[in-house]
């Protein structure tokens, strides 16, 4: 067992771990942020991608000690103080890019990486590329990229969200 | 997964020694590839080494070639000005491995370590004679790749840097498979004063491979058409689920004269 600490959400943690746990178990079972998903446990699935240190990385394909030290950002840290959804989230209701909702906390934290990753802007093409790590066997992506594509704007402040 | 020790070292000269003291011991790059290893228990090694403190992520241009450090991640390696101004292929070729989340881990060093028989950078490296730094030599393109999962690499050496010599033009066309998006088959064609130099991923029973017959025809004539009518063993050729021999063979043929339209 190793001890190790690093920043979840914007909070220092430190969880005891053996060298052999993935960070996605220790997000899940010793941290109990388990909005973060395992799907296909073969780095294929993208259900389980985080941001460590603004990087989207899968987190069943990392050791929790790689991650010693390191900036960790799950779905849970998404949303702000007073509750309400970060812009990736209310676009992905907005445009009903979810259906059984498994897949969707990898893959809003890959669209926010995708997104922030393009300041300059972001084709249907290369949204569609950005997300060939994430899968997702309800929507058929459509309304995914929508709701990428819609996000953009607003997180680079060209268009403010619309009010409820 | 097995357990494991876990180490850190924060020089080259630990990491070695940590390797060369224990047989079991394995080094850890980017682990996109070894960490699923571990999990399906392919692997059990003692320690696992991991060489992420030893300040090998970088890119420089030093000699008329480019230099890339062994940890530098794929990512990286896409997005980086330098690459994309002096060797276009190779940025191209590292923004197309994988996908987003295993360009942002996975490295040049840990690649070409592992020499998986459909990875990407092996092409590059054979095709544009790259050379080889590690921590106690230089090995030549041609004598490093061994086979399939095969290096010219000791279990205790670790690669450092990858030299690049900058070729008058070179392109990679990769077939993908739809799922893996490794390559089923993989072109990498390179243009020097010197003559064109040709590699395969993918397609060969033994990993990565030069054709010769393809090289003597583009070194006459860097044209598509130069490519007419040359053919591919198919008893050198890797058969699967996912394409047979014959059809490997066809689209090496296909594959290359893509690269060399889009090498221009």
């Amino acid at each position: 067992m190793a001890q190790i600490s690093l920043t979840v959400n914007g909070k220092t943690v430190s969880a005891d771990v053996e060298s052999r746990t993935l960070l996605v178990e220790m997000l899940r079972d010793k941290l109990h942020l388990t909005g973060t998903h395992v799907g296909c446990d073969t780095s294929q699935c993208g259900a389980c991608v985080v941001q460590v240190n603004g990087m989207s990385v899968k987190a069943c394909t990392m050791l929790a000690v790689q991650a010693e030290g390191a900036k960790v950002l799950t779905i849970e840290g998404l949303v702000n103080e007073d509750g309400s959804l970060h812009p990736m989230q209310e676009m992905f209701r907005e445009h009903h890019a979810l259906q059984c909702g498994y897949c969707t906390p990898g893959m809003v934290m890959s669209a926010i990486d995708l997104v922030n990753s393009h300041p300059e802007g972001l084709t249907e093409e290369q949204i569609r590329h950005g997300l060939e790590g994430n899968l997702c066997r309800c929507t058929g992506y459509h309304n995914i990229v929508k709701a990428i594509a819609a996000a953009w704007p607003i997180m680079h402040n060209k268009v403010p969200m619309a009010a409820e | 997964m097995y357990d494991f020790t876990y180490a850190k070292p924060a020089n080259i000269a630990d990491a070695v020694k940590t390797l060369a003291a224990d047989a079991e011991a394995k080094a850890l790059a980017g682990g996109m590839t070894f960490i699923p290893v571990l999990k399906q228990r392919l692997n059990k090694p003692s320690t696992v080494v991991d060489l992420s403190a030893l300040g090998l992520n970088y890119i420089k241009l030093e000699g008329g070639k480019l230099i890339v450090g062994a940890m530098t991640p794929h990512g990286t390696v896409a997005a980086s000005p330098e690459v994309k101004k002096a060797l276009p292929a190779l940025a191209e070729l590292a923004g197309n491995i994988g996908d987003r989340q295993v360009r942002y881990r996975g490295t040049i060093g840990g690649s070409l370590a592992n020499n998986d028989p459909s990875a990407c950078y092996p092409a590059a490296v054979l095709a544009l004679g790259a050379t080889i730094k590690t921590n106690t030599r230089t090995i030549a393109a041609d004598d490093y790749f061994q086979g399939m999962f095969t290096t010219a690499l000791n279990p205790d050496e670790i690669i450092t840097e990858v030299h690049f010599p900058l070729p008058e033009k070179a392109a990679y066309a990769k077939f993908a498979n739809p799922a893996s998006r490794y390559a089923m088959v993989g072109v990498f064609v390179a243009k020097f004063a010197s003559g064109v130099r040709v590699a395969i991923t993918g397609a060969g029973q033994n990993g990565v491979f030069r054709h010769a017959a393809f090289e003597a025809a583009l070194s006459k004539s860097f044209t598509p058409d130069a490519l007419n009518g040359i053919t591919t063993p198919v008893d050198e050729m890797n058969a699967d689920i996912h394409g047979s021999a014959p059809y490997r063979a066809h689209l090496v043929g296909v594959m290359a004269k893509r690269a060399v339209a889009a090498a221009g």
